[in-house]
């Protein structure tokens, strides 16, 4: 532990520590542009010059580790001067267009110029410009801004594993590129503009929109997908501006995935701002009382078996929970928050969580991948796969499709078949599972949407079983989701119960008449043609599929405009906060239910979000534990039986269009075209 | 250094692929380096590219040596912009590069460039219409003892006067090879005018001593 004196203090450190960590440590402030503390340190910028005794000349503090009885300077006049000598170089290229620049106010080199900066420049020549480059539907680039810093190239080689970016010619002529001329190909492009110390790579979708500090910040979780990411919404008025990401070790470090970010402007498109009831085929619009009267009236004297639920992927917990309580007051057990038909056991916690925990994959020594394209259907979780290859000592595996996945893995089968051969050990895969020390398994919804879901399960149990999964020491059975609601509604219940009908059950019961009244909870995903002629309720804030189908609409809150609890796929009950306030005459989602138990004759007795909350967690009490994975004990689970040969399919088909926000989207119809190819649905008439 | 290769709107080539022989010679330097470190010759094969595409890289040939390496293509598009060796645009037969560099420069460089453009009727950068000559100027080549200094092809010109200059080009003109190195008859970087031996040196040394002693 080698022990140094920074400033007069003196501080003892991990060996290895650079001293601009050390320094860090002791909460002094270095400056900095090239260095980032989950990127590699290439000491380029030359910034965070401190001054050394013994030393030449100043060192640069990222890239030097702590010795033992070094004396580090941060202050003294010869840092101060060395500081302003490397930020008047910096300068010297750098158009100082602040106030055109959407940087401004969230400027590393604008905050840095005030602290080291000249008060006019000395340089007399011209300034370079170098022409923009294309970098895809979400970076926009201004590349004279641009100070060398290289972090992009970093992100980009680093934690996207995608190397599209780098730095071309040398010297004064040095330019960031993407070879040549084309959209970066990763989901994580976006975290691009968030490295970026300067203006350089800002992004598209948010261009001189808005000002930072005119900005109403509001920390609350993303729900495109079942990760959970931590982000910071930021709205002006009753507008939603930009996304960004929150630092959350255990979930997505700092980095957010490009549909997360910019699916915002479908917040403000195709949105359902007051109720409709439809008379004569078509919609008209409605009051909620009326809304609610229609419902009433088809309600009245139905039974409860001729009743069903089934909610979608963006719905809260909350919302889950109130409809489930109020369709078991209507004497009905048929719901399922499974809209994508994926049949697993529920009974065991064990049995549908990511158990290991996101931040465990670092812990893993072997990975298999089921039935699961982990870089759409959880980016952040395949980041942290590709965190845990860079680290090296890992072998990564998948039975299912070949997909690039930004780092080497070989594919051991496509179908269940592989498992059973797993699990009797007859797969030659099976030594390696066996000499693991941290086996992991990785099962996908691509793996349970199939009629043999539940025996794919058990299977995938045994192969946990078999390989020392399930320790006190280890879990190491994890299931992806796909879906931000998912486990949040299996932990509230909202499940088919007592010889209540599932999914598939409730299709087939509406489309051959034995059910007579559907409430779709923001489900959008089903086949519409197969609820036959059953009235349709669609609650949820988008007009997309479900509300082409339904009746009566009932116009909900999409995840930036309520205070929600949501489950991601670890388990982990996250807060959403409100930033913006439902457009028009839209309410929460829970309310909606509470008021049309109330018209309906049997109200649900919680009149505030508290009291549900209360009753929420006295019906589980993981939602208290908010932020925070409640272990799963571990029991048998799944239904071993026959299964089909089948290869798996990814669930995913379009990354960036998955749910009815990303579809109103702009910008993801952008990347879409740019990324995935052009919609399907292109037709002459298009453009 | 020169500018980077503005795009002059040539026609880049849609494929590339090594000759037989090439290939065979870039397997000859592919395995001079260890296993898994292969990416170590890429400047080698890029040279190799380039001869072979009449001494320029199109990106194609570039795509071909990342492909070849299993490096990604920008890494190789990185290496190959910095090097200004590596001519990212078309150029003639002859490859006249021209050092400017300050003892070049203290030595008459500019007369040479002048020369050049006189007789070529080009400018710096450009190409003669017969497509036989390119004007370049390089910095310093490492050759600043026999300033002025200019390479064409892989033959240095050494100690280029104005009207050597014209000779080599009217001889590279006729489809001759001039005879590279010295053009004022020094053997290799030998002071002018002797002394040519250390025995010649010695005595030299001994006269300006005795010069300074009288």
């Amino acid at each position: 532990m080698p022990k140094l004196t920074i400033d007069g203090i003196e501080i003892e450190v991990e060996p290895g520590t650079s001293i601009l960590q050390a320094c860090e440590q002791l909460g002094i402030e270095i400056p900095r542009f090239c260095y980032h503390e989950r990127l590699s340190v290439p000491a380029n910028c030359r910034m965070c010059l401190v001054e050394m005794e013994r030393a030449p000349k100043p060192v640069a503090s990222c890239a030097m580790p702590c010795g033992d009885g070094m004396v580090v300077r941060t202050n003294s006049e010869t840092v101060l001067k060395a500081r302003k000598g490397v930020m008047e170089f910096l300068l010297i290229n750098h158009p100082l267009d602040c106030p055109i620049c959407d940087q401004g106010g969230e400027c590393d080199l604008q905050d840095q110029a005030m602290a080291y900066g000249f008060d006019r420049g000395r340089y007399g020549e011209n300034k370079r410009a170098v022409k923009d480059k294309y970098m895809g539907p979400v970076i926009k680039t201004i590349m004279t801004r641009c100070i060398h810093c290289t972090r992009c190239i970093r992100f980009i080689n680093e934690v996207a594993g995608v190397p599209d970016v780098g730095a071309v010619y040398r010297g004064e002529h040095m330019e960031i590129t993407t070879f040549v001329e084309k959209a970066i190909g990763s989901e994580l492009s976006g975290n691009l503009a968030d490295v970026c110390p300067v203006g350089a790579l800002t992004h598209k979708p948010y261009a001189f929109t808005a000002r930072p500090w005119e900005l109403r910040k509001t920390e609350t979780v993303d729900v495109l997908d079942a990760v959970g990411s931590n982000i910071r919404v930021d709205a002006r008025g009753p507008e939603v501006m930009r996304v960004l990401p929150r630092v959350n070790d255990d979930i997505n470090e700092e980095w957010l995935n490009d549909k997360s970010r910019y699916s915002y402007d479908g917040l403000k498109r195709q949105r359902l701002d007051r109720p409709y009831i439809r008379q004569n085929g078509k919609l008209v619009p409605a009051s909620w009382a009326e809304a609610f009267t229609a419902i009433a009236a088809r309600l009245k004297g139905l039974s409860g078996s001729r009743i069903a639920a089934i909610s979608g992927d963006l719905v809260d917990v909350e919302a889950q929970f109130a409809l489930k309580e109020l369709l078991s007051r209507l004497g009905s057990t048929n719901l399922d928050c499974r809209q994508d038909g994926a049949r697993f056991d529920t009974s065991v916690r064990a049995g549908y969580l990511f158990n290991s925990g996101i931040a465990g994959i670092e812990k893993a020594d072997v990975i298999l991948l089921v039935g699961t394209n982990p870089r759409w259907e959880g980016t952040l979780v395949n980041a942290r796969i590709r965190k845990r290859y860079l680290a090296g000592g890992v072998t990564i595996a998948s039975i299912g499709e070949q997909r690039d996945l930004t780092y080497p893995y070989s594919v051991i089968g496509s179908g269940p078949d592989t498992l059973q051969q797993l699990v009797d050990g007859s797969h030659p895969f099976s030594e390696t599972l066996r000499a693991a020390k941290n086996p992991m398994i990785i099962v996908g919804m691509g793996a349970f949407q199939r009629a043999d879901g539940l025996a794919v399960q058990a299977a995938a149990r045994l192969v946990g079983e078999v390989y020392g999964m399930f320790r006190d020491d280890w879990s190491g059975f994890n299931v992806l989701h796909t879906a931000a609601a998912r486990v949040g509604g299996i932990e509230a219940g909202f499940l088919p119960g007592e010889g209540g009908r599932d999914l598939h059950g409730i299709l087939d019961g509406a489309s051959k008449g034995e059910i007579d009244f559907v409430y779709l909870l923001g489900a959008d995903e089903i086949d519409m043609a197969k609820l036959g002629n059953a009235f349709v309720v669609y609650q949820g804030h988008h007009g997309d599929a479900g509300a082409h189908r339904a009746d009566v609409i009932l116009p909900g809150a999409a995840y930036t405009e309520k205070n929600a609890v949501y489950v991601n796929t670890e388990g982990r009950p996250q807060l959403a906060r409100l930033a913006v306030f439902p457009p028009g005459e839209a309410r929460e989602d829970w309310k909606i239910v509470r008021a049309l138990s109330e018209v309906l004759g049997t109200t649900l007795p919680f009149d505030t979000h508290g009291q549900l909350r209360q009753r929420l967690m006295a019906a589980n009490p993981i939602f208290g534990a908010v932020g925070e994975m409640t272990p799963a004990s571990w029991a048998p689970f799944g239904a071993q039986g026959p299964v089909d040969a089948n290869p798996f399919v990814t669930p995913i088909t379009n990354f960036y269009m998955t749910d009815p926000i990303s579809r109103a989207s702009v910008t993801m119809a952008n990347c879409t075209e740019a990324l995935v190819g052009p919609a399907q649905e292109r037709t002459g008439t298009h453009g | 250094m020169s500018a980077p290769a503005s795009d002059h709107g040539h026609a880049e080539p849609t494929s590339f692929t090594f000759t037989p022989e090439n290939l065979e010679l870039a397997k000859r330097i592919i395995a001079k380096y260890p296993a898994g470190k292969q990416a170590s010759a890429c400047m080698p094969l890029l040279d190799v590219a380039q001869r072979q595409h009449g001494g320029w890289l199109p990106r194609v040939a570039m795509d071909a040596v990342a492909d070849l390496l299993g490096m990604p293509r920008i890494r190789v598009y990185e290496v190959a912009t910095f090097y200004t060796m590596y001519n990212k645009n078309p150029v003639g037969r002859h490859h006249i590069q021209v050092c400017t560099t300050t003892p070049c420069w203290l030595r008459g460089s500019d007369d040479i460039v002048h020369t050049c453009k006189k007789k070529l009727g080009i400018e710096v950068g450009e190409t003669t219409a017969d497509g036989q000559f390119t004007l370049g100027e390089v910095e310093c080549s490492g050759a600043c003892v026999n300033a002025p200094v200019v390479q064409i092809g892989d033959d240095y010109y050494e100690d280029v006067a104005p009207e050597h200059m014209e000779r080599i080009l009217d001889a590279l003109a006729r489809g001759e090879t001039p005879k590279p190195g010295s053009q004022t008859g020094r053997q290799s970087s030998e002071p002018v005018g002797g002394p040519t031996t250390l025995k010649a040196f010695t005595t030299a040394q001994a006269d300006a001593t005795a010069q300074a002693d009288d």
